[in-house]
């Protein structure tokens, strides 16, 4: 489930009312209280996240079993003191595979994500800074490639360049790339406008200059805010690959494989088609408070 | 100026996205690592299928001509031929159609009858118990594969309880309509987060707006208030919020209908890559592109229709 | 203008120590701390006062339009003798846009900007008189012409942001006569708009209301605008009333400090004054109140009660009335600006 929303974070906590003088004290305690241990949703999402991290780093410590390891003596099993969540239908061990693939999909949807973020924020920012056919060319490019459904061209391409975790990045790259570069544009657009760059230019710096000391810096926060949804859509999107086939080839542990492994198995065994999907979930929620809670920590003009 | 004219002139905006959109699938060919024709073609490759494909599609021709070539047979509705089936591409993907409009109608309608009255609860008690429970919604819903949430769905009304067919899109109409339900609200229910969170977002705006506060200064009140002053004007963000996602409504049916077994485009499409009907997938991605520029500009039309400030200032 | 006991004859609306509080994050706001006035049949009575010192909020409590996190605590609301306070939203709505409707600052924010404006004056007529579309459409039109919009049959299709303000404000001028209220409240009608329309307005506002008999209470926070079209003026501070009377008297002759601060450091187009002298200090908090008069520490004739003193509105001959213990001070010094100039 992967929509664009219309602005990247909700409005979480409303902004106290506009402040009477005497409300200069109350307010200096409302600047305390926007400490970033003190967020809820933050503090919640970062606290599953390492839960999920340390778990999945210390895999080969929690469990004894290979990921890929078949024992065709005991397939199918329920959860058990032997194996916590049972087994699949090739007796490989569920809670290992869980591990492993959360740890596989994790790494490559964190690395997948740094690509577009980066191409995406350079062509966002020329085509923002520098305006004129720049501009036109850049965005002409973005309407034709938001133009293809995301899945639809995520898996041609995949399927085109061949299977593998390569293949993988580089489609990520080639369809995400384009949400960042509108977001950047729009704030860049935004803050060219601002004094303090009107001044810099004056002052005769140059253009490369400008954007990466200047502008860059204020306008990197919505990036990142949005590179926390981003993520989990490219989770979303590699189980995804996963469960059809595509993703990384089998007999790699992966959450979209396990979970298409176990579809047959739906009316005796669900848990092996749920249990994965859980962790997915889990992960989105966990990333998910992250970016909400960056996103009213660092909400510009506040306190 | 009317709406034609409007329409017109969106239409004459969207022609070079169009021929972008062309050029990327005639560029899909040539990010096939090694020789196209021998790659797609697999264990078929033998030398006369091998030239045979060379042939038709240029390949030993410059770029430039190669695309030209691509457009010409585009423009007289050539898609090329089925590499698996070897019939006409595009009738292929015709005949796959009317399942996925069916999906796509199906889920929209579902969408905005789950968004609106969950958006209107939130916004009625704004921080409530009722609004909290909302927007949690959005949290869960972001890291859900969809196919996962068909596979619950699935399980809870056509396994455990006989409700709906496991698959399948049924025959008749209301056949349709029972098949189609599972696999429509699984698309709606990836959708919905997103317009409930907007729709909320814009009705609280509208709530708090001072039109809202003269309409009561005269006397409107209880339904009429709310249709014609409050959700009229709260509408207007949430289609601009629904078309912009159009993309996903449709790139999700890829998904659903390979989990629901329903032949529509997007079982097309996955069963053509295992097929490695290179030009199947290549036609369909143009008509996924297709649809959904069509269909944003019929989120872009509907919204100047709501929105009179809009329409008169293009 | 009474401070307490019974409301003159002929009296339609009567406002008896109202307390309006506003829950926030900050603590509870006493948005209006015990306001009291009335007005009779026909006349305008002026509201002045600063942003925040509760003009706008007496207002809308007494429409019964309250934003969400606003309540009326406390006191009466009397229309034609009946209270509103107590009664229900049902009945409200019944007497808003009847008896009683509101005219707005900003009239493109206070329009709906998808509603045709002709049926938005029809709309209460429509909802509130049970009129058939057809003859609300008529007095939509008549109501046009009546508040000076050019070509109205053409007009009435239009939509909000087609007009210019100050053709925005006559339409809501318009809506507000829709149902032939007996009281218009004005929540600062002329502050966004230019100024030679505001003077347009103005002129007719006090027409249409001199043709219908409807009373105004006009909330501003410019004194030469209560002084072109009200014949009675309440000062409000720090969401308290601190003077009243006619108009003439209390603009020329402030017996309290504070109207004595707002005539100083208003311009005034007559003559050229030496300087215009602003009020130092800021409006207090109305979260916690300064103690005794709200006024005191900007004051610049306080003496050791007024800060701990309560200070209500006292009535004094002549139908004015002030809230300063010590209105002398303001006559005095008054006397003395003459003899320098």
């Amino acid at each position: 489930m992967s929509a664009i929303p219309l602005t990247p974070q909700p409005g979480a906590t409303a902004p106290p009312p506009a402040a009477a003088p005497g409300a200069r004290a109350e307010r200096g305690e409302a600047r305390r209280a926007r400490r970033w241990y003190t967020q809820p949703a933050l503090m919640i999402g970062i606290g599953i996240m390492a839960v999920i991290l340390a778990m999945i780093i210390a895999a080969p410590l929690i469990t004894p079993y290979n990921p890929n390891a078949q024992n065709l003596n005991a397939t199918l099993l329920g959860p058990s003191a032997h194996h916590l969540l049972g087994t699949d239908q090739l007796g490989r061990d569920t809670w290992t595979r869980l591990l492993y693939g959360t740890r596989l999909d994790l790494r490559i949807a964190f690395i997948a994500v740094l690509f577009p973020f980066t191409i995406g924020m350079i062509l966002g920012s020329v085509a923002g800074y520098f305006g004129g056919w720049v501009d036109t060319v850049i965005m002409r490019v973005v309407d034709v490639v938001i133009a293809f459904p995301f899945y639809v061209l995520l898996i041609a391409l995949v399927f085109v360049l061949g299977p593998g975790e390569r293949s993988i990045y580089i489609a990520i790259t080639l369809v995400g790339w384009v949400s960042y570069a509108r977001i950047i544009r729009g704030e860049i657009l935004v803050a060219k406008r601002q004094d303090y760059i009107l001044a810099a230019q004056s002052g005769g710096l140059g253009s490369v200059r400008i954007m990466r000391r200047h502008l860059l810096p204020n306008v990197i926060t919505q990036a990142i805010i949005y590179s926390m949804s981003d993520i989990v859509q490219d989770i979303v999107a590699i189980v995804t690959l996963g469960y059809f086939g595509l993703g990384v080839p089998p007999p790699t542990a992966d959450l979209g494989s396990m979970i298409n492994d176990g579809q047959n198995f739906l009316s005796t065994h669900w848990q092996l088609t749920t249990i994965p999907g859980l962790a997915v979930v889990l992960v989105g929620l966990g990333l998910s408070l992250i970016g909400d809670g960056l996103a009213d920590l660092l909400r510009p003009g506040q306190a | 100026m009317g709406r034609m004219t409007f329409v017109f002139r969106r239409l004459l905006q969207l022609v070079p996205v169009a021929i972008g959109v062309t050029i990327i699938c005639f560029f899909m060919i040539h990010l096939i690592p090694g020789d196209p024709a021998r790659t797609i073609l697999g264990i078929h490759a033998t030398p006369r299928a091998v030239a045979l494909l060379h042939e038709q599609w240029g390949l030993n021709r410059p770029l430039i001509s190669q695309y030209w070539l691509f457009l010409d047979r585009l423009l007289h509705g050539n898609l090329g031929q089925s590499l698996y089936y070897g019939g006409s591409a595009l009738s292929l993907i015709i005949s796959h159609l009317p399942p996925t409009l069916w999906l796509i109608t199906y889920s929209s309608v579902l969408a905005v009858l789950i968004s609106v009255p969950l958006a209107m609860i939130a916004a009625s008690r704004k921080d409530g118990a009722r609004d909290h429970v909302v927007r949690a919604v959005p949290l869960l819903g972001l890291g859900m594969p969809q196919f996962w949430l068909a596979f619950l769905l699935i399980y809870a009304f056509a396994i455990k309880f006989h409700f709906f067919p496991v698959s399948g899109w049924g025959s008749g109409f209301f056949g349709h309509l029972r098949s189609m339900f599972l696999p429509s609200l699984t698309v709606a229910l990836a959708l919905a987060p997103v317009v409930i969170r907007s729709l909320r977002a814009s009705m609280l705006n509208v709530l708090g707006a001072e039109f809202v506060t003269t309409a009561r200064s005269k006397g409107v009140a209880g339904k009429r208030l709310f249709l014609r002053h409050v959700l009229r004007n709260a509408v207007i963000p949430a289609v601009t919020v629904l078309g912009i996602n159009i993309g996903f409504l449709i790139g999700g049916t890829v998904i659903i209908e390979n989990v629901f077994a329903i032949p529509g485009l997007g079982q097309l499409l996955i069963n053509s890559i295992f097929q490695r009907d290179f030009t199947v997938v290549q036609g369909l991605a143009l008509v996924f592109a297709i649809m959904v520029i069509l269909l944003n500009l019929a989120a872009d039309v509907a919204y100047a229709s709501l929105d009179p400030r809009v329409r008169f200032s293009r | 203008m009474t401070a307490a006991g019974a409301a003159p004859a002929g009296t339609v609306l009567e406002v008896r120590d109202l307390h309006v509080r506003i829950t926030s994050r900050q603590g509870t706001v006493r948005a209006v701390d015990g306001v009291s006035f009335d007005v009779s049949a026909g006349e305008a009575l002026g509201l002045v006062g600063e942003s925040g010192s509760g003009k706008s909020m007496t207002l809308r409590a007494v429409l019964g339009v309250l934003p969400a996190e606003a309540r009326v605590t406390s006191g009466e609301i009397l229309l034609d003798g009946v209270n509103l306070v107590t009664r229900p939203q049902s009945e409200l709505n019944r007497i808003r846009g009847t008896k009683m409707s509101m005219i707005f600052q900003e009239p493109m924010s206070a329009l709906n900007p998808v509603m045709r404006v002709g049926w938005q004056i029809a709309e209460g007529p429509q909802v509130r008189l049970g009129f058939s579309r057809a003859r609300a459409a008529e007095r939509a039109l008549e109501l046009m012409r009546r508040v000076g919009i050019p070509d109205p049959e053409r007009r009435f299709r239009a939509y909000p942001h087609e007009f210019s303000g100050g053709m925005r404000q006559r339409v809501m001028i318009a809506i507000a006569l829709s149902c032939d209220p007996e009281v218009i409240l004005c929540d600062e009608p002329t502050t966004a708009l230019d100024v030679t329309i505001q003077d347009q307005i103005l002129r007719l506002l006090a027409r249409l209301c001199r043709e219908s008999g409807a009373s105004l209470v006009f909330v501003t926070h410019d004194l030469p605008v209560v002084a072109q079209i009200c014949q009675r003026v309440a000062v409000m501070y720090g969401a308290q009333l601190v003077e009243s009377g006619a108009v003439a008297d209390v603009l020329l002759n402030p017996w309290h400090p504070y109207t004595r601060g707002l005539v100083r450091s208003a311009p005034d187009f007559d003559y050229v004054r030496e300087s215009l002298v602003p009020i130092p200090g800021a409006p207090p908090s109305l979260v916690n109140p300064p103690p005794g008069c709200r006024f005191h520490p900007r004051c610049e004739f306080v003496e050791e009660d007024c800060r701990v003193s309560e200070t209500p509105l006292r009535l004094l001959p002549g139908g004015r009335a002030t809230a300063c213990l010590h209105y002398e001070r303001c006559l005095d010094a008054a006397a003395a600006d003459r003899a320098q100039a």
